[in-house]
């Protein structure tokens, strides 16, 4: 068949569909959740939240100091000594399906909400994060009161009081990653949402009031760093943390010589390597969803594509027509594919990052689509002619850059992808089963995803090796974080 | 007189499956517990250090792409070597620990026993440990315990043999390399097991075994870039708050408190990482 040409395509025009911003029933403040109310904090102090698209403020957000901090962790103290230490594994499931039937019922909401505060495109935050965010608390739900068969020995135990801080790239979802194996291993929770987008984490407060959550068993600390800080400097059992490999390097220094359990979700540069025999199409597919899905803000991206040599110039041809093809803009228009960059900060870091890329001497391609005049914007964006030296190849830019290198044999694939420090994802694409299998078996990496990429399931266990950090969220191996074994 | 004057061994260091004498040719003196001379051990030296970790690095590679059951059979010949010198490991605990011959004798008994509980381990571990993921969508969804790389064990320094034997042979079952710096004050039952591994098939660098300071030892070992776990058994929780800073620097997991003891899978566990690969289904 012969193939459109690209200006036939690139010609249709779509009419906005937007999603209404009135959904997300924003109000203009937000309290820290504790003990069971929301409050503000000790001393008054607030920060503003905005919207990436717009850079408009969205909401004042409690600022938690180390007082609220403290209150918070004995809250969570009191609530695990007396009630959630006390409850049974069958009254804790029946909490968490409670939680994950109420995420379902205000997903719409959720949905807006997230894409408001995150920038991301409401068919993302509508098709993934949100329902994700509820299979997780309905996964665990079921874990809760079949704990003594996880493998863990005959009797397992909760940590006690858990720490958790969570990013900015999916705050919900990454709220439901931290919580629902917490509370069904029984042990109560102190979040500490990422400082841009506090407002999903908060929502998801009101609904853990809707199910009647005893007092404490969870509390919500929003705040900037100096927060997460206080948080990790408290008596808590246990910190599980989600966020770039410096700040969890601090974060294990800090706890070293402490009995405080840790788990580091950190940072990734993931190789997508592309072998010759694979189907173009799905090809491109894959990986245009490994490093732009989410504007690139994902740990695990695919932001390495490693593609055989005697397919490279094909792959490259179709995969630069198709980044044209990516409708970048506004969030919560259900057609837009790649959304805002989510805060000022990240998108001078991509712009520096970038800056670097042609400064080494890469070629720099970038999507020619317009972009909107305010907010946080950033096309897509590909590098060829890229170095393994260059920081682009080794620096997580967390952002829609996608840096490319080419290989001749498998074993060059499989040396490439892992000269790294980090170890959280990988992609594989050939049709040769047994090849994949010999490439997965090699790759240094907590994921392997073949023919796919950037897939999530509650029951699939997710991490990272080496700098990508250690311990898994998600399946029975997620369980281990936060149990006592 | 003419008794039989004895023929003493000179103890050394085990690195990447010879037996060099510290490169910097220092050694230290090895004390009964009753406080006599036992021996001039090796005393490892920073150098040696990296040198183990080299050799352990690329050992690794190699012990790893056994098939489990080979690894399996390796670990159980370790075990076999043990058995036919266990009067010579008992002696040596003996003297090491102070304890008596009955008691130095069931000590010994129950490291080899260890090492033939984590031998039936190797072909185990993954079905245990891994497995199939039910997920939502057209996927084959699979788990594997795959090894963390190169695991620095800094050993027990009271219990000389059982400890260090659980210690080592764990990370070993799993697929690791390991770099073990024997007790300080006892590391003659330590360097005995390293003697015997080099009669068991074992990869060459798959277990390197030091003696020497601990103090000087250990924060090179924590601090070394190509070492991916580190199992503090052997240090007080000071001096472990400061290695576990070290390790820090390249988010090297960290063990503390397993029990040699301990039928669990503590240290089977400590020392793994759960690789997970997705593949399409579709016709």
């Amino acid at each position: 068949m012969e193939e459109r040409p690209a200006s036939t395509l690139s010609a249709l025009e779509y009419d906005p569909a937007p999603e209404s911003a009135a959904v997300a029933r924003l109000r203009e403040r937000y309290g820290l959740f504790i003990g069971g109310a929301f409050v503000e904090a000790a001393d008054g102090a607030t920060f503003e939240t905005l919207n990436p698209a717009t850079e408009e403020p969205l909401a004042r957000v409690a600022q938690a100091g180390e007082a609220d901090v403290a209150v918070a962790v004995a809250a969570a103290r009191r609530a695990y000594d007396k009630v959630w230490g006390k409850t049974t594994g069958a009254q804790r499931s029946k909490y968490l399906f409670r939680i994950a039937r109420l995420i379902q019922e205000r997903s719409r909401e959720l949905a807006v909400l997230e894409s408001l505060d995150n920038g991301k495109p409401i068919r993302e935050s509508r098709d993934l994060d949100v329902p994700l965010a509820a299979a997780y608390f309905f996964y665990y739900a079921g874990w809760a009161d079949k704990l003594e068969h996880a493998g863990f020995g005959p009797d397992p135990r909760p940590l006690g009081v858990a720490g958790q801080i969570i990013p900015w790239n999916f705050p919900l979802l990454m709220a439901a990653w931290k919580l629902a194996p917490a509370l069904a291993a029984g042990n109560t929770c102190v979040l500490k949402p990422a400082e841009t987008t506090p407002l999903s984490a908060l929502v998801l407060a009101e609904i853990l009031q809707q199910a009647e959550l005893p007092d404490g068993v969870v509390n919500v600390v929003t705040g900037d760093g100096s927060t997460g800080a206080a948080l990790v400097a408290s008596p808590v059992d246990k910190i599980a943390f989600t966020g770039s490999t410096e700040v969890g390097k601090v974060i294990q220094r800090r706890l070293a010589g402490r009995t405080t359990r840790l788990t580091l979700e950190l940072g990734g540069k993931g190789a997508n390597i592309v072998f010759d025999d694979a189907p173009i199409d799905e090809v491109v597919e894959g990986i245009v969803d490994g490093i732009f899905f989410n504007q690139g803000h994902v740990c695990c991206a695919g932001s390495r594509l490693l593609v055989q040599e005697s397919a490279a110039e094909e792959v490259l041809h179709r995969l630069r027509r198709r980044v044209d093809q990516l409708r970048v803009g506004d969030p919560l228009d259900k057609n837009t594919d790649v959304g805002a960059i989510n805060s000022a900060a990240q998108l001078e870091k991509i712009r520096e990052l970038t800056a670097w890329g042609e400064r080494e001497g890469a070629t720099r391609y970038t999507s020619p689509c317009a972009l909107p005049e305010r907010g946080y914007w950033f096309a897509p964006t590909v590098f060829t002619d890229v170095a393994q030296t260059h920081r682009i190849a080794r620096e997580e830019v967390f952002g829609p850059v996608l840096s490319v290198l080419t290989f001749r044999t498998p074993e060059e694939a499989v040396a490439k992808a892992n000269n790294t420090t980090y170890g959280l994802a990988c992609g594989v694409w050939s049709e040769k089963g047994s090849r994949t299998l010999w490439v997965a078996e090699r790759l240094r990496a907590g994921v392997v995803w073949a023919n796919t990429y950037n897939r999530f399931d509650p029951a699939s266990p997710f991490g990272g090796v080496r700098e990508s950090g250690f311990g898994r969220e998600g399946g029975r191996h997620g369980l281990e974080a936060y149990l006592d074994v | 007189m003419s008794e039989r004057l004895d023929v003493r061994k000179t103890y050394k260091l085990l690195v990447g499956g010879a037996f060099p004498r510290s490169e910097s040719g220092r050694s230290y003196e090895v004390l009964d517990a009753k406080g006599r001379f036992l021996a001039n051990a090796a005393q490892a030296s920073r150098k040696d250090v990296r040198d183990a970790v080299v050799a352990a690095r690329s050992a690794q590679r190699a012990w790893w792409s056994l098939t489990p059951y080979n690894r399996g059979q390796v670990l159980y010949r370790l075990a076999e070597m043990a058995e036919a010198r266990a009067g010579e490991l008992a002696e040596q605990v003996g003297r090491a620990e102070g304890t008596r011959a009955a008691e130095a004798r069931a000590a010994v008994g129950r490291s080899i026993d260890r090492l033939v509980w984590y031998a039936g381990w190797c072909d185990k571990v993954a079905q245990v440990l891994g497995g199939q993921n039910p997920v939502a969508g057209p996927y084959f969804n699979f788990s594997v315990p795959v090894p963390s790389g190169v695991v620095g064990v800094l050993a027990d320094q009271a219990s000389s043999l059982e400890a260090f034997v659980d210690a080592v042979a764990a990370p070993l079952a799993t697929g690791n390399a390991v770099v073990a710096l024997a007790s300080e004050a006892r590391p003659i039952p330590a360097a005995l097991i390293g003697e015997m591994s080099a009669t068991s098939d074992l990869v060459p660098g798959a277990l390197n075994v030091l003696t020497g300071r601990t103090g000087e030892v250990a924060p090179v070992l924590a601090s070394h870039e190509d070492v991916d776990g580190l199992d503090l058994a052997g240090v007080d929780d000071g001096f472990a708050g400061e290695l576990a800073a070290l390790a820090s620097e390249t988010v090297t997991r960290v063990l503390r408190g397993a029990d040699p003891q301990d039928r669990g899978l503590k240290r089977l566990r400590a020392f793994v990482e759960t690789s997970t690969v997705w593949h399409t289904i579709g016709q």
